[in-house]
């Protein structure tokens, strides 16, 4: 039970600015809200192998193919970053897959959508990693100190994936007619499921109001999309691309893009299960993570073995 | 006979939010007499706001004549840094 002296300390700590450890005093709603985030954020960088994972053997270039390869490992380790920190809050590892599996904990629901050429290979490494860093970035402050270390080590690598990302794009458009072809139907496909990555409008955004409270969150939803895409639009036209957006256009008074409305409906079409992948996403998962069991058995084994020495 | 009690390293968190540094280690016979001896030894300028203690003999070290077979491998490795890409001229915030 949290005693109101408690709850006080934990609100002087956030008053102050100060960061909440895992073994200080805090409510137990905000532990929950914490182990949601953090899993679904762990679980999105397990899951976003996959649509990469898909071109590996694909790769234009044996240059090419060592850089998604360093990625996707990057990928991997983000998620182990995550889990661990979510793990210090009480809840293990094995509890927080099996909540993946029964489709109680989320992963962004951006990668339900299918990697379908190279260039979309560029569009995720440009549009979704540099979607995910806005957010990452204004999360580095947030008030527990395992997620905001995590993110401060996850903000250091993303730079490469975006970059890399941005390049692939770049290097198409300075190609054949086909492969700019090729780039803007990436974009296309891309761009609206990137704005949707940052969640629902302020106005219509369940989570926030407490996230607020507990300084978890210090950006609103519309706040940080309207960052990226300010950021965004300018890369887009040095190299040539067209933002899918009819409606975008310059808005002098607010020194910021005015965009079309997100269709909402396909948001909650996708997260509700009916995207493109979600099937083949959790299939995925649930399979190898099943063929996988004989190495945890026997890595418990060996631990009992050890034990007993 | 050891009268110097078991050996403890110490990790101070400088400030809310950071990581814990090693800064050294202390004698103590405890976990409580660990952070007491570490809180005198360690944190006489207000270097901490947070202190972890661990007895030493926990600590798992690598080896350094391993530090080749360890660490070579990331040397080629330096497309995994944003400086090795080639962003086109004009491009902002990337």
């Amino acid at each position: 039970m949290n005693t109101t002296l408690d709850i006080h300390s934990f609100q002087e700590k956030l008053d102050k600015d100060y960061n909440i450890e895992p073994k200080d005093v805090m409510p137990d709603d905000y532990r929950k809200h914490l182990i949601r985030q953090i899993s679904q954020h762990a679980h999105s960088e397990v899951i976003g192998m996959q649509p990469e994972g898909n071109w590996i053997s694909r790769a234009p270039s044996l240059r090419a193919k060592q850089i998604l390869l360093a990625k996707i490992q990057d990928e991997g380790g983000h998620g182990l970053y995550l889990y661990s920190a979510c793990e210090t809050l009480g809840i293990s590892r094995d509890e927080l897959i099996e909540q993946l599996h029964e489709g109680k904990a989320k992963y962004s629901n951006i990668f339900n959508y299918p990697s379908l050429t190279w260039a979309d290979i560029g569009a995720i490494g440009w549009l979704v990693d540099g979607a995910a860093i806005v957010n990452q970035v204004s999360l580095q402050r947030t008030s527990f100190g395992p997620y905001a270390r995590a993110m401060v080590r996850i903000c250091k690598e993303e730079s490469f994936h975006q970059r890399q990302g941005y390049e692939i794009m770049a290097t198409m458009m300075n190609g054949t007619k086909e492969q700019r072809e090729m780039a803007q139907d990436a974009m296309n496909r891309w761009w609206w499921p990137s704005l949707m990555m940052f969640g629902p409008h302020d106005s219509d955004s369940p989570h926030s109001g407490k996230a607020f409270e507990w300084k978890i969150k210090l950006k609103s939803n519309d706040e940080l999309r309207q960052k990226f895409i300010d950021k965004t639009v300018q890369q887009a036209e040095v190299i040539g691309l067209t933002i899918p957006d009819a409606q975008l256009k310059w808005n002098e008074d607010k020194q910021g893009y005015d965009h079309g409305e997100i269709n909402w409906d396909e948001f909650k079409r996708v997260i509700n299960g009916n995207g493109p992948c979600n099937k083949q996403r959790m299939d995925h998962h649930k399979k190898y993570h099943a063929e996988g069991a004989w190495v945890r058995e026997a890595a418990a084994a060996y631990a009992e073995t050890i034990s007993k020495i | 006979m050891d009268t110097q009690l078991a050996l403890w390293e110490v990790f101070i968190q400088k400030k809310s939010g950071g990581d814990h540094t090693h800064c050294g280690s202390v004698h103590a016979s405890d976990s409580a007499m660990a952070l007491q001896n570490a809180r005198d030894i360690y944190t006489r300028r207000n270097e901490g706001s947070s202190i972890w203690v661990i007895p030493s003999q926990f600590v798992t070290a690598s080896k350094a004549e391993d530090a080749d077979m360890l660490f070579d491998p990331a040397d080629d490795k330096i497309y995994r840094h944003p400086t090795f890409y080639v962003m086109p001229e004009g491009a902002k915030q990337i």
